[in-house]
């Protein structure tokens, strides 16, 4: 993985300088808590419920064991033992206090971490694949181009003060895993020609006004993509909306002035910059990749006779490895999810001990490094297949086994309303319960595929547009409820899901999500997924089952007096 | 409380007074006061002839919204621009000053004014600024000793560095 240089050392440890001077300064009165908050933000620190929270960044999702141990050191010293992986390639801390944040973002810097640009109106944490560099499907390895972009964007001085914050993905695979039609800007590389290039998406993104991205750039190649991506920013910020932060996004901006006028103005911009000094070396490219390149894999055969025989005897190993291992381009090796979706916690947190134990496990297995997936999951990329088994047993002692990985189960879900400040509704209950409802693990596995995304408010951070089932938490009159959508994907064919109806209360959500599956099971064809038979008899039946006894599809008359 | 000037990374007395327009007044018909000023662009617009026949030196000042192309033309008639930050949270003024140093050349002082404080200093110079107008109540002289040396280096291309990190150190 990528290892600092000395700039990378210097600007992170220059960085938490200038966060201690800040907190001193607004301790002392010097600065405003007004002057403050945009500076505490773009160094990942909210001021939450119960508490601040601290974002750190895990950029394009990769990290070392040393770091790990890291993280778990900070949540048993600065918080209260765990933490909790975003859907952003971000770990959060809910507990630090303010005044410990420089101590803590210094510890991270000796291990090559930060929380530089994690939150406020700014450029963000670059993201990509999980399973880059490894996937049997990737065309190119993202994580190069994705450091350069990431050097770029940070402490740029141009771009600090957007009207609104700024998201990059990057997918290097056939199949899109980087949600990039649902980003401030979304890139595919490709190769056209022999050359390797991106195609460029803009104005994607969830949130209160969920519109998929559009093209502006069929093929561009590598070399420009910092001399585009400054054009791109550059009428940005400019020209984007800061009068109303609700349509302060790119996403506006560009269905403001079409997609013909916006990508006008882009290439006009970058008529000035391409081929200027920004444009990308092949030297700085090379140096870069050199990184990432592949850790020192065995030559071993594709198929493991014992592997396979613990395959067929043992049914709970056969079930992990169903869901939890995933094709590997090297014959022998596998990559592996460990679930952070154990049935009745909150989805994506881990305790500091569960860390070190991963830590542990990414040393013996997988070369020492791991990475974490905007499904909020561990992966440790790298595992001879022959260690399978050993593995699980280790990950099963320590509750990181759950072989829910795509199932109903493996919830993506945000905070929610028990620590976020924004949310409308909790969002942890109604996964547990709903967890709790499906904790059949044959049911569960006859179910089969399907990607359930729980968000707490309209800010989407639980991607709940995107879930196959999505639940969203609204506010009714002071009341929690919760809208579920239908049909919804990432991935090439990404979409968002369509509103069933009226909201429901929270102890309806079980009964609701047990009917929707109900009318999947009842109309299902041999060999079709949720998504398939959704797409095939469309969201009626799905409305008439849940809303069956209601008049005209809406919610009870006692709930609605209580709402 | 009056703003505080620095200039070239030093406190410096403000020789500039800014013409504002009052309620009832209209750009065509305001009163051009002699001396150094910074006049509006609207005013510039209105009464470029005139400004330029009766001032030697002459100042404009850019709002967020004002389009740096549409003077681009008339740079080399300005001792000073000032950019003004009307809330330092809105960072149109980066890009004003990158366009006006890096692709239209302006050699004159450019100056941030406005809600101009401690911690943007650092990332205004890199763009091109080279005075600031502090904020009163702010501590000048922490500022010029902390705000401009907070990172000693920087990845990216700006207006104090038109090369970009990888260009400067090849591995």
């Amino acid at each position: 993985m990528y290892k600092y240089a000395a700039i990378d050392r210097q600007l992170v440890n220059e960085r938490v300088a200038q966060f201690r001077d800040q907190v001193r300064r607004w301790q002392s009165g010097e600065l405003t808590t007004d002057e403050f908050r945009p500076l505490r933000l773009q160094n990942g620190l909210y001021v939450q419920r119960h508490a601040p929270m601290l974002r750190v960044a895990v950029p394009y999702a990769m990290m070392s064991s040393v770091q790990l141990r890291k993280l778990a050191f900070i949540a048993r010293t600065y918080d209260r033992g765990y933490g909790h992986f975003t859907t952003r390639h971000n770990i959060q801390f809910n507990w630090p206090r303010i005044e410990d944040c420089p101590d803590i973002l210094a510890h991270l810097a000796e291990v090559e971490m930060h929380a530089i640009q994690t939150s406020g109106n700014c450029i963000r944490n670059v993201t990509t694949d999980q399973f880059a560099g490894v996937a049997a499907d990737e065309v190119i390895d993202p994580r190069p181009l994705a450091e350069i972009i990431r050097q770029w964007s940070t402490l740029h001085p141009e771009f600090a003060f957007l009207p609104r914050k700024f998201k990059i993905a990057i997918s290097g695979t056939k199949e899109d895993r980087a949600v990039t039609w649902f980003h401030d800007i979304g890139l595919h590389l490709k190769v056209v020609d022999g050359e390797v290039g991106f195609t460029v998406i803009v104005g994607g993104g969830l949130g209160r006004t969920p519109i998929r991205g559009q093209v502006v750039r069929e093929f561009l190649p590598w070399q420009h993509i910092l001399t585009y991506c400054e054009a791109i920013l550059r009428v940005y910020n400019r020209f984007g909306r800061r009068d109303n932060a609700y349509k302060a996004r790119i996403k506006i901006l560009v269905q403001a002035l079409g997609v013909e006028e916006f990508t006008r103005l882009v290439d006009a911009e970058w008529a000035h910059l391409v081929d200027g000094p920004a444009t990308i070396t092949q030297g700085e490219l090379d140096r870069v990749t050199t990184c990432f390149s592949a850790p020192g894999y065995d030559t071993l055969p594709a198929h493991d006779l014992a592997f396979e025989q613990c395959r067929h005897t043992e049914k709970a190993f056969a079930r992990w490895v169903d869901r939890n291992t995933h094709p590997h381009k090297v014959p022998g090796y596998a990559a592996v999810t460990l679930s952070l979706k154990p049935h009745g916690t909150a989805p994506g947190d881990i305790t500091g001990d569960q860390m070190d134990a991963v830590a542990d496990l990414a040393d013996q297995y997988s070369f020492g490094e791991l990475r974490i997936s905007h499904e909020q999951n561990i992966i440790l990329a790298d595992v001879r297949k022959s260690d399978l088994h050993a593995l699980w047993q280790e990950a099963r002692a320590i509750g990181l086994a759950t072989p829910n990985i795509g199932l109903l189960t493996g919830i993506i879900c945000c905070p929610g309303g028990d620590f976020c400040d924004l949310a409308n509704a909790k969002s942890i209950p109604i996964a547990n319960a709903i967890q709790a409802r499906f904790d059949d693990l044959d049911y569960l596995f006859d179910i089969g595929e399907v990607d359930l995304n729980i968000s707490g408010c309209m800010n989407a951070c639980g991607h709940h547009h995107v879930g196959h089932i999505g639940v969203l938490g609204v506010d009714k009159n002071d009341a929690e409820f919760y809208q579920v959508t239908l049909g919804g994907r990432q991935g090439n064919d990404a979409r968002l899901g369509k509103v069933i109806g009226p909201s429901f209360s929270a102890n309806e959500m079980p009964d609701v999500i047990d009917k929707i599956i109900k009318v999947y099971l009842a109309n299902r064809h041999a060999d079709e997924r949720f998504l398939d038979t959704f797409d095939r008899i469309g969201i009626d039946p799905f409305k008439n089952r849940v809303y069956e006894g209601r008049a005209h599809g809406k919610a009870r008359v006692s709930e609605r007096e209580a709402a | 409380m009056i703003a505080q000037l620095i200039s070239n990374q030093a406190g410096a007395v403000d020789t500039w007074k800014t013409l504002e327009i009052a309620k009832g007044e209209t750009p065509k018909a305001v009163a051009l006061p002699a001396g150094d000023i910074i006049f509006p662009l609207a005013v510039w617009r209105a009464r470029k002839e005139e400004i330029i026949s009766t001032h030697k030196r002459i100042g404009l000042l850019l709002q967020p919204d004002d389009r740096v192309e549409d003077i681009a033309a008339d740079l080399d008639y300005f001792i000073v621009i000032a950019v003004n930050f009307p809330k330092f949270v809105d960072g149109r003024g980066y890009s004003s000053a990158s366009l006006l140093r890096q692709r239209y050349h302006y050699q004159g002082e450019l100056r941030a004014v406005g809600d101009v404080l401690h911690d943007q200093l650092f990332y205004m110079q890199r763009v091109g600024f080279d005075a600031y107008a502090l904020k009163g109540d702010k501590n000048a002289a922490y500022a010029i000793g902390h705000g401009f040396s907070t990172f000693g280096d920087a990845y990216q291309t700006s207006t104090s560095q038109p090369q970009p990190h990888f260009r400067r150190h090849t591995a």
